[in-house]
C-alpha cells in the first residue's frame, strides 16, 4: 500500500517540473486537460484485486519499481528498427523511441492531400484543431487512474488524420520502441481521426530491443466518423518484464466499420481496455485478438461495446495460447442500451493450455436492455487435441511439428483477418520461431 | 516377412480389448479382418499405428525385422505403415496441402532425402488426385472439415497415395459409400498394390472385396482371431453372419455373449 502511494506521490511531485520541460507544447486547451486529469488522478487510487474490474489481475508489481522520465534521447540504429518492419510492404513509418518522435527514422509516403500522419506533440504545438477538438474527449480520464496519469502526462503520441473522402492505401505503421539503462514510463498518447468517408490501416506497434523493466502506459482514441473505415492492428511484442497498459477507445459515428487485431506476446503484466461506441446507426465493430504467453506472464484484455444506437454489429473473437505459469483473463461487456434494437452481437473467447499450471479467467458480460436483438457468446478453454496430433503422427508428421501445425491452425482464425499478408507473415514468422 | 504380430494383447482404460492377436503379412499380401461390432478391429488398427492410449500388456509386433512397439506413431509411419482411420479426424485451421506437404517432407528428412520443392510437390499431389477424383479446391480445405461421409474416406486414399506406404491398414474405408465412391477407394488401393508391399483391409462388407480380392480373410472376435481362410470366408460370413463361429476351444464358454451381426 505504502507503495503504491509512494508510486503515486511521485507523479503529483514532478507534474510541474514536467510541464516546464515542455517547449511550446503547452497549449491553453492541453494545459488545462493535464491539470484537470491530474486534480482526477489525484483523487482516485490504483486498483487492487477488489476491483471488480482488476479480480484477477495482480497489479501491485508495478508499485515495486521507480519508473522515471526518459531524458536520455538515446540514439537507435536503423538496424534495429529494421527488425521490427513488415518484409516488403508499402507504408508510411513514424518511429517513437521512448515514448518521443524520432524524426531520423521516421519515413511517410507520398500521403493524399490534407492527411496528417505524424506525432501529436508536434500537431498539439501547432494547434492542430482536430487534435484540440478530440484529445481527451473518448478516452475519459475521471474514473480510470492509469488514463488519468497519461492524460496528465501527455506528451507525446501518433497521431493521424485522414480528411473527408480521403483514402489511405498503404498502412501507417507506428513503432514505439523502448530501449533505456533506467527503469522509465513512457505513456504514448495517440489520436487517430477518420474523416466522414475515409479509410485507413493503422498499425500500432510496441517493441523493444532489450529484455528490460519498463513501464508503458499508452492511450489510444479514434474516432470514425461517418462511413469511414478505420482498421487498426495493435502488435505487443514488449520485454517479457515490462509492464503494458494500454486503453483504446473507439468513437463509431453513422455507417462506419472499425476493425481491431490485437496481437501479444510481451510484457510481465499487459493490460488492454478496448472500449468501442456506437453513436449512430449501421456500424460495425470487429475485434480480434491473439495472445500468447508462458512462464509468469499475465494477459488481460477487457473489452466494452456498447451498442448505443440501433442496426449495430459487434463481432469479437480473442483466443490465447498460454504455456507455464501464465495467466490470461478476457472480460467482454457487451452493452444493449434500450433502444438499439436489431442489434446483432458476437462474442467468442477460445483459450488453449499447454500446461497444467497456466490458467484463464474468461467471463462474458451481456447487459441487454432492448428486446429485438441478436447476442451470443461462448468461451472455451481445453488442450491441444490429442486426436487431432495422433492423426498427424499417422502420416509421418513429429511431435514438434504436428505441434506447430496445430497452434498455427488455432491462431489462423484470428490472423486471418489481417488483410495485409506481409503482417500475417510476420506474426505467423513469431508463432513458429515461439513454437518450434 | 513384412509384419509379424504374436500373441498382442492390448487395454485401454484396464479393459482388455486384445487377448492375443496373432497375424502373419507377407510382402504382396492383402488380408480382410472382419469381425462384429466391438470384436477389436480398430483397436488392432490404432494399436499398429500407435496410438498411446492402449497399453500393449503381452505379446510383439515386429515389422520388417524391428520392434515396432518401440517406435514412435511418426517413426512407423515414416518406416511405411499408414493407418486409414475409421473415422477420420477434423483439423480446422489446417489445409489438406499443408498436412501433406509437411508429411512428404518430415518423411523424406527421415530417410535422409532432401525436402520436394514447390514444383516437385505439386506435380506429385496432382497425380495423385486423379486416382480419387477430387477436385483441385479441396487442397485448400481444412483437413477433413466438413468433409462429407465419401469424402472423409477418399481423403485417406488420397493421403496414402501420397505417401505410397509399405503397409496400409484401411479401417472401414468402404463404410458409408456408394458404389462409385467405393470403386473409386478400391482403384486406389489397388494402384498401391505390389510385390512388396501388403495390406490389410478391416471391413464388414463382402462387397469391397469384389473390388480388392485378399488373400486372406480373418475373422476378429471378442479380441481374438477366431478363424482365418480364404476369399470364400467373406462369402460365407456374408451369407451365414458371424454366429456359426464359435470360438477357438481356448476361448469363453460358448454362449456367454450373443454375436451382434452386422450389416
Ligand atoms: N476408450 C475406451 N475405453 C473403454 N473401452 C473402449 C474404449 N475404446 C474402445 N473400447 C471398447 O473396445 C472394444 C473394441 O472396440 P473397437 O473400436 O476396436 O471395435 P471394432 O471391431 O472396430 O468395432 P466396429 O466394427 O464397430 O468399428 C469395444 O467394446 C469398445 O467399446
Ligand atoms: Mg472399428
Amino acid at each position: 500500500m505504502e507503495k503504491t502511494l509512494e508510486f503515486k506521490e511521485w507523479f503529483i511531485k514532478n507534474f510541474s517540473e514536467f510541464e516546464r520541460n515542455l517547449n511550446g507544447e503547452k497549449t491553453p486547451g492541453v494545459h488545462k486537460l493535464r491539470k484537470d486529469a491530474l486534480t482526477k488522478f489525484k483523487e482516485l487510487s490504483f486498483p487492487t484485486l477488489k476491483d471488480e474490474d482488476w479480480k484477477y489481475t495482480n497489479i501491485s508489481p508495478l508499485f515495486k519499481y521507480n519508473f522515471s522520465l526518459d531524458s536520455s534521447g538515446k540514439e537507435i540504429s536503423s538496424e534495429v528498427i529494421s527488425r521490427f518492419l513488415f518484409d516488403e510492404m508499402e507504408h508510411s513509418l513514424i518511429v517513437f523511441i521512448n515514448g518521443r518522435f524520432s524524426k531520423q527514422h521516421t519515413k511517410l509516403l507520398n500521403l493524399p492531400e490534407g492527411v496528417i500522419v505524424g506525432s501529436i506533440a508536434d500537431a498539439i504545438k501547432e494547434k492542430n484543431p482536430i487534435v484540440e477538438k478530440h484529445l481527451g474527449r473518448y478516452a475519459d480520464h475521471s474514473n480510470q487512474i492509469f488514463t488519468a496519469l497519461s492524460t496528465a502526462y501527455t506528451r507525446d503520441g501518433a497521431f493521424v488524420y485522414v480528411p473527408e473522402g480521403k483514402v489511405v492505401d498503404e498502412p501507417v505503421h507506428i513503432i514505439f520502441l523502448t530501449s533505456a539503462d533506467e527503469q522509465i514510463i513512457t505513456q504514448p498518447r495517440n489520436l487517430f481521426v477518420a474523416d466522414k468517408n475515409s479509410q485507413v490501416t493503422i498499425i500500432e506497434h510496441y517493441v523493444t530491443d532489450d529484455e528490460k523493466i519498463y513501464f508503458t502506459n499508452s492511450v489510444t482514441e479514434v474516432v470514425a466518423e461517418e462511413n469511414a473505415i478505420v482498421n487498426h492492428i495493435k502488435l505487443q511484442e514488449e520485454s517479457k518484464a515490462a509492464f503494458h497498459i494500454a486503453r483504446t477507445e473507439i468513437d463509431q459515428e453513422r455507417n462506419s466499420n472499425f476493425s481491431s487485431l490485437l496481437f501479444s506476446t510481451g510484457a510481465a503484466i499487459a493490460r488492454n481496455d478496448i472500449n468501442s461506441r456506437f453513436n449512430d446507426e449501421g456500424s460495425e465493430a470487429t475485434l480480434n485478438g491473439l495472445f500468447i504467453i508462458e512462464d509468469e506472464q499475465l494477459f488481460d484484455v477487457h473489452t466494452l461495446i456498447d451498442h448505443a444506437k440501433p442496426n449495430c454489429n459487434s463481432h469479437e473473437h480473442y483466443k490465447g495460447i498460454l504455456d507455464d505459469k501464465s495467466r490470461g483473463v478476457f472480460n467482454g461487456k457487451v452493452l444493449v442500451r434500450q433502444d438499439a434494437q436489431k442489434t446483432n452481437a458476437f462474442q467468442q473467447n477460445n483459450n488453449l493450455l499447454l500446461s497444467n499450471n497456466a490458467l484463464v479467467n474468461t467471463k462474458p458480460q451481456l447487459e441487454i436492455f432492448a428486446d429485438d436483438v441478436k447476442c451470443s457468446h461462448g468461451a472455451t478453454i481445453g488442450q491441444l487435441d490429442d486426436e487431432a496430433k495422433f492423426y498427424l503422427k499417422t502420416r509421418g508428421i513429429g511431435e514438434e511439428a504436428a505441434r506447430s501445425i496445430l497452434l498455427h491452425a488455432f491462431a489462423s482464425d484470428v490472423l486471418k483477418f489481417i488483410k495485409i499478408k506481409q503482417v500475417r507473415d510476420y506474426l505467423e514468422e513469431i508463432i513458429s520461431k515461439r513454437f518450434n | 516377412m513384412l509384419l509379424e504380430v504374436k500373441n498382442l494383447h492390448a487395454s485401454i482404460e484396464g479393459n482388455e480389448i486384445l487377448k492375443g492377436i496373432n497375424l502373419n503379412v507377407n510382402p504382396g499380401e492383402v488380408h480382410a479382418i472382419m469381425g462384429p461390432n466391438g470384436s477389436g478391429k480398430s483397436t488392432l488398427a490404432q494399436v499398429l499405428a500407435g496410438r498411446e492410449e492402449y497399453e500393449v500388456t503381452e505379446g510383439e509386433v515386429i515389422y520388417e525385422g524391428k520392434n515396432l512397439l518401440e517406435l514412435s506413431p511418426e517413426d512407423r509411419a515414416r518406416e511405411g505403415i499408414f493407418l486409414a482411420f475409421q473415422y477420420p479426424v477434423e483439423i480446422p485451421g489446417v489445409s489438406n496441402v499443408n498436412l501433406l506437404k509437411t508429411a512428404v517432407n518430415e518423411i523424406r528428412k527421415y530417410h535422409g532425402e532432401e525436402e520436394l520443392d514447390a514444383f516437385e510437390f505439386l506435380t506429385l499431389i496432382k497425380e495423385k488426385m486423379k486416382i480419387v477424383e477430387l477436385d483441385e479446391s479441396f487442397l485448400k480445405r481444412a483437413v477433413n472439415e466438413g468433409f462429407s461421409g465419401g469424402e472423409k474416406k477418399r481423403n485417406e486414399i488420397f493421403q496414402m497415395a501420397v505417401l505410397d506406404p509399405k503397409l496400409a491398414i484401411l479401417d472401414e474405408t468402404d463404410s458409408g459409400l456408394d458404389i462409385d465412391a467405393l470403386k473409386i477407394v478400391a482403384n486406389g488401393v489397388n494402384k498401391l498394390k505390389s510385390k512388396d508391399k501388403a495390406i490389410i483391409l478391416v471391413t464388414h462388407y463382402q462387397r469391397l472385396l469384389n473390388y480388392i480380392v485378399p488373400d486372406f480373410v480373418h475373422v476378429l472376435y471378442n479380441g481374438r482371431i477366431v478363424k482365418s481362410g480364404g476369399k470364400e470366408l467373406a462369402l460365407e460370413l456374408e451369407e451365414k453372419g458371424y454366429d456359426w463361429i464359435k470360438a477357438p476351444s481356448n476361448s469363453p464358454k460358448g454362449g456367454e455373449k450373443k454375436v451382434v451381426t452386422s450389416n
